[in-house]
């Protein structure tokens, strides 16, 4: 089954990024497929590769850019809300890219189920 | 171009569902009602069967009477009459969730449908798509 | 219908709002700090108890392990993993998250 997953707060502040990012590896590790992950409102926080968390905590943002490398999710931070934070390609981790609205709307069309993970 | 975009041209054209989205959150104290009023006006241009829902402290994001000057913030709130001219003509209130606020109809921005709780429950089971914010 | 409440019964209204849209045969599922509700002696565990007729109650594991509450779940409360987690969202036609 095709799994997209909306992620709407940043990562450390909130649980939402962690149990996002582990409800999609178990779900691939299950057979299924999480075609995309839409970062909205402070979720687009997660994209930035200047985060630097402490060397014994775990690394939200390099996960879900392992993850994208590892099965090709497709993880795609809003346009609108990125920019009103300060995100710009320039800081983009690897596996992020930068797209509009739509990309929401149409994982909601595309995907067999759309989960949302905030606060 | 994503490849999940190439698959959506390939297959997914012509597809309609039934999208609800969910304002349970009050405007301006926190971003969610603005944000997620701008994914609405965007999912107009795919030409699906889209519902917007106020529950909780969503209802007061449809209140008349708004003033945002002395905050300097945007005043949304009359985005929600334009929602109309985007086809986006679905707009369903819970009930229980005006009563508990000493709202009626009166006091709302737009025409919306006044639904019970469990009416409203039954419209949500029928989505495929629920997005919440 | 799978209904998702990730906050605490005894901080915001979701439950209470999940339980309301939650029609008979649906399930419940608690994740993060919702899962303090499925557990004996809070106030929000009457809620959980008197929705069990007809709404399936489920608590994500490792939550509870991670609050220090497993050993306190609900009688009735089906407690999942990450991948049954997965599961109730594709068995289910849709989901909802009462953020």
């Amino acid at each position: 089954m095709k799994i997209g997953i909306m992620v709407s707060e940043g990562p450390y502040n909130h649980q939402a990024s962690d149990t996002a990012y582990l409800f999609a590896r178990n779900a691939i590790e299950k057979g299924h497929s999480v075609p995309r992950v839409f970062f909205y409102h402070d979720g687009v926080n997660n994209s930035t590769k200047l985060t630097q968390p402490p060397q014994d905590d775990r690394n939200v943002v390099n996960r879900w850019s392992k993850l994208a490398e590892d099965h090709g999710v497709d993880l795609v931070v809003c346009v609108a809300a990125g920019m009103r934070r300060g995100i710009t390609d320039d800081i983009l981790a690897p596996g992020f890219r930068i797209s509009g609205l739509g990309q929401l709307v149409e994982a909601g069309i595309q995907c067999d189920r759309l989960v949302t993970f905030g606060d | 171009m994503s490849d999940m975009m190439d698959d959506m041209e390939e297959g997914g054209e012509g597809v309609v569902k039934k999208f609800m989205f969910v304002n349970r959150k009050a405007p301006h104290g926190t971003i969610y009602a603005l944000e997620g009023l701008e994914v609405v006006l965007i999912s107009a241009a795919f030409d699906q069967d889209v519902s917007m829902v106020f529950v909780d402290d969503g209802v007061y994001e449809l209140i008349k009477g708004v003033n945002t000057k002395g905050i300097e913030v945007k005043d949304f709130s009359k985005t929600y009459r334009a929602l109309e001219g985007y086809d986006i003509e679905k707009l369903y209130v819970e009930k229980a969730s005006m009563d508990a606020r000493g709202l009626t109809e009166d006091d709302l921005i737009v025409d919306v449908t006044v639904l019970d709780s469990n009416e409203m429950a039954n419209l949500m089971a029928e989505q495929d798509v629920v997005i919440s914010y | 219908m799978l209904h998702i409440v990730n906050k605490s019964a005894t901080e915001r209204n979701s439950l209470d709002s999940a339980l309301r849209m939650a029609t008979k045969g649906s399930a419940l599922l608690l994740i993060e700090d919702a899962v303090y509700a499925a557990t004996k002696g809070s106030v929000a565990a009457e809620k959980v108890q008197s929705a069990m007729a007809d709404v399936q109650i489920y608590a994500l594991g490792p939550d509870l392990d991670a609050r220090g509450m497993s050993a306190r779940v609900l009688d009735g409360v089906k407690v999942v993993d990450y991948g049954g987690f997965v599961d109730l969202v594709t068995e289910h036609n849709s989901c909802q998250s009462w953020l």
